[in-house]
This record gives C-alpha cells, structure tokens and sequence, in this order.
C-alpha cells in the first residue's frame, strides 16, 4: 500500500509512538496476598478481565477473571492471589514502539499488557488495544467518539489496522437551519482526511459530496448525521435524517429541481445542483427516502480508480 | 500572478485575511450559486460573486480557493469576516459589477476552465 492513503500513516506511527505514551497511567493492581474473592468487586467496578498482581513495586504474577472462575467453581474463594495468579507474566516495555505491542496482541489474543520500565523493572502502566486506539487517533488529531470505540468495534478498529482492512468511523452532528455551521462536518472531515495522508483529488471530491449532503440537511430537515467510514479502499459517507423525504427522487436528481425556499435561495442555495453534483463526485451513490419518514443517502469513493 | 498584485491592479479593498496574499492564483470562477461554485471552480480560483453571507467562507475553504471578489460594493457580513479571518479567507471588495471585473480579470490574462 503507497503512501498516499490513510492506512499508510497509522502504519508509520505505530513505529513512532511508544508504548509508554499511549498506556494506561493509573493502574489497578492487587496484593498476593489478597482473597481471590475480593477479585469480584474489583472485576466487576472497574470493567476488568483481568489485574497485574504486584508486591511492593515488583510485578509478580496476573490474575484473571477465567483464575477467579476457576476459583469460583473450586469453591476456593478464601485462598490467597498468590496461589492462583499465573507467574510467568507477558509483558511490554514502555520504550517499545506501538507496533511491537500490536503483534503481541494478535499473537497472544490478551485483553492487556502490564507495562514494565526497562531499566528499574517497576510496573509503569497497563496497556490495552483501546489504549492502542485513542493514542494513534489522538496523534492525528483526529477527533473521534469515545462511546463508538469501546461499544461499537473496538477490537474491529484495531485487528483492522493490522490486517488492512476497515475502518474507522467518524461521526458528525448536523442542525437544520443551523447556517452558522453549515459545512462544518465536511469541513472536519476534510481535515481528518488530510491527516490521514488522502491523496488530494479523493479529499476533494469527497469534500464536495459531503458538503453538498450536509447542506441538504440543513436546508431541508430538522436535524440529521453524517458517518463517514474509511476504508483501506475506500470512504463512504453517509448522510441521513428524519425530515419529511423526497416525495420524487428522480425528479430531485434532476439538475435545475430544487423546492429550496425564497429566503435559502437569496443566500445561494437552492439551484437544484447538489445531488448532481454528489453523483458527478462520488462513484456510487444510493439515495433512499420515504416521505414523513426521513432520508438516506449513502457515496461511497473508491481511493483507486 | 500573486493575489496581492491583483488586488493592487484592480484597486480592490481587502476586508479579511491580508495575511495570505502571496497566494498564486491560477484562474477564476463567478457564479452566486453556491453548488454550482462547488462543481465548477477549482483549487487557487478568485471566485467573483455577489453573496455576502458566511457560507461563502465554507466554500471556499473546501474548494480551497484563493479569495473571494465581492461585487458592486457590497459588504460582507461581520460573521462572514469574521469566519474568513479565522479560516485564513481572503475577501476582497469591489465596486465594479460581476461583468466588469471580470472583463478586468480576463485582461490580465486569467481564465476560467473552458
Ligand atoms: N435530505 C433531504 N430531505 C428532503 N428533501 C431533500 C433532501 N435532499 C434533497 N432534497 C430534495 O431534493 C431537491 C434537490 O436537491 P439538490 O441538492 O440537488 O438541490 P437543492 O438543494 O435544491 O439546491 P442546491 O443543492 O443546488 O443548493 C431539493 O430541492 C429537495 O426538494
Ligand atoms: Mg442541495
């Protein structure tokens, strides 16, 4: 893959980043000597699967939520950490670049490593694939939804990144008659693109689509949302809203139709262009709507044509 | 030619972004349609128009233009120089008509895409 896509930079700065800079600072450990039963509480508060096991500040052992069942099952909830933990302990050096800790997460299939510094073998920090996720993103500058990472693909976005395939997905709010903004979702997403390393000519066209999409949005319905997910491939975008639909599509792709009203007309909208000019922009797109219910319009732009 | 010596040739006022007038322009586009600008003009046009509201700025911010020519003496909203300060928009203006600056601009040898 050249480097005039966006999976190109994530590549790069996978070998940039350290591990150190992306971790989890504040870590939750536990004692060997510690009541497995106590794992309970601590698992469940703090949406754990598993805690680094450390005694004064020497990482000795991991316990997990599967040693906690075990234990569990045994009907052993009284015996100490130290007799259940496992002692041979994978773990990640904080000077390591990110791209070291990528493998060894795909090798290993863990949900996070305990982070070691190099030189005093103190336990710095836990390392988890979201950790991973949010530092590379934050690097671009990219401004993404927390919520979306964790619930929504998580694990997706980060195997993706490996196996070139998917997709990060960026999401933006759009307000009806909100002029003020208006464009600003295209705008954003211009900007993530450049970041991402686009080859220019896709951004623009990608830029003309979505702004035209967003203003649709505006100038015609209450409120809509913008997904934009890029691909190694390529992005789609897509635009939907609950307004009150198109009653006629293939009247509205006419270049020249328009329902705009007087007052958008006099600020330049409304010369019935917009969906020509997606369709001209885009190499597929979809416009589905059903009146009093909503519209939705989905372009997708392939990166090699 | 830069977009300062064509603002000094046509005796236009720069109401925003003086900072970026050592922009190269390389042609033009006039139009008050916003989606037709969006379609037709392309990177490093002045795009001449009568428009005088703030989405002219996200216009020309996503075609990447060089500047905006507003016409007949009018003047831009506060919000729309304010936007195209922030956004680094040069908006420039004059009182000549669409028909007249653009003959101008044609006289110093710019085009549109033909
Ligand atoms: N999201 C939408 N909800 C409801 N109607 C829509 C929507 N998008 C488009 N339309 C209808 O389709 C018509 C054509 O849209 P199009 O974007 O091509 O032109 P326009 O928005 O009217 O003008 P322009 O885009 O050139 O400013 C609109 O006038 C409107 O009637
Ligand atoms: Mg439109």
């Amino acid at each position: 893959m050249g480097k005039d896509d966006g999976f190109g930079r994530v590549q790069e700065l996978s070998y940039e980043l350290k591990v150190g800079e992306v971790m989890t600072t504040t870590v939750i450990t536990v004692a060997p000597d510690n009541r497995v039963g106590d794992l309970r509480e601590l698992f469940r508060a703090n949406k754990m699967s598993g805690t680094p096991v450390v005694a004064g500040d020497r990482l000795v052992g991991i316990i997990s939520i599967e040693d906690f069942i075990k234990c569990l099952a045994d009907g052993e909830m009284d015996c100490p950490v130290r007799m259940r933990m496992t002692e041979k302990v994978e773990v990640l050096y904080a000077d390591e670049p990110v791209v070291h800790a990528i493998h060894k997460f795909d090798r290993r299939g863990f949900g996070r490593f305990p982070v070691l510094d190099r030189k005093t073998g103190h336990l710095v920090g836990i390392l988890s694939k979201g950790d991973i996720i949010k530092g590379l993103l934050k690097k671009l500058e990219i401004d993404y939804h927390e919520e979306e990472i964790h619930h929504y693909r998580a694990s997706h976005i980060f195997e993706d990144i490996l196996a070139d395939k998917t997709a990060i997905r960026l999401k933006y709010d759009v307000r009806g008659k909100d002029f003020e903004n208006a464009g600003a979702s295209a705008s954003a997403l211009k900007k993530t693109l450049s970041r991402l390393g686009f080859h220019p000519q896709v951004i623009r066209r990608v830029a003309i689509a979505t702004y035209e999409a967003e203003m649709n949005i505006v100038v015609f319905t209450p409120k809509g949302q913008m997904l934009a997910d890029i691909h190694p491939d390529h992005i789609e975008v897509k635009a939907v809203d609950k307004g009150p639909g198109i009653p006629d599509i293939e009247r509205a792709l006419v270049p020249g139709f328009s329902t705009a009203p007087e007052w958008v007309r006099e600020l330049g909208f409304g010369a019935g262009m917009g969906l020509s000019n997606i369709q001209k922009s885009s190499d597929k797109m979809v416009l589905k709507s059903k009146v009093g219910k909503g519209t939705d319009l989905r372009m997708t732009f392939f990166l090699y044509r | 030619m830069k977009l300062e010596e064509i603002v000094h040739e046509l005796k236009m006022d720069v109401r925003s972004a003086g900072r970026n007038l050592a922009r190269e322009v390389r042609g033009g586009y006039a139009s008050d349609l916003l989606s037709d600008v969006m379609a037709n003009a392309e990177k490093d046009y002045l795009w001449v128009t009568l428009q005088i509201h703030q989405n002219i700025v996200a216009v020309a911010v996503l075609k990447e233009l060089a500047g905006v020519i507003i016409v007949n003496g009018r003047e831009p909203e506060p919000e729309t120089l304010a936007k195209a300060e922030k956004e680094g928009v040069p908006i420039l203006v004059t009182q000549l008509p669409t028909f007249e600056i653009v003959g101008r601009l044609h006289q110093l040898g710019f085009r549109g895409t033909a």
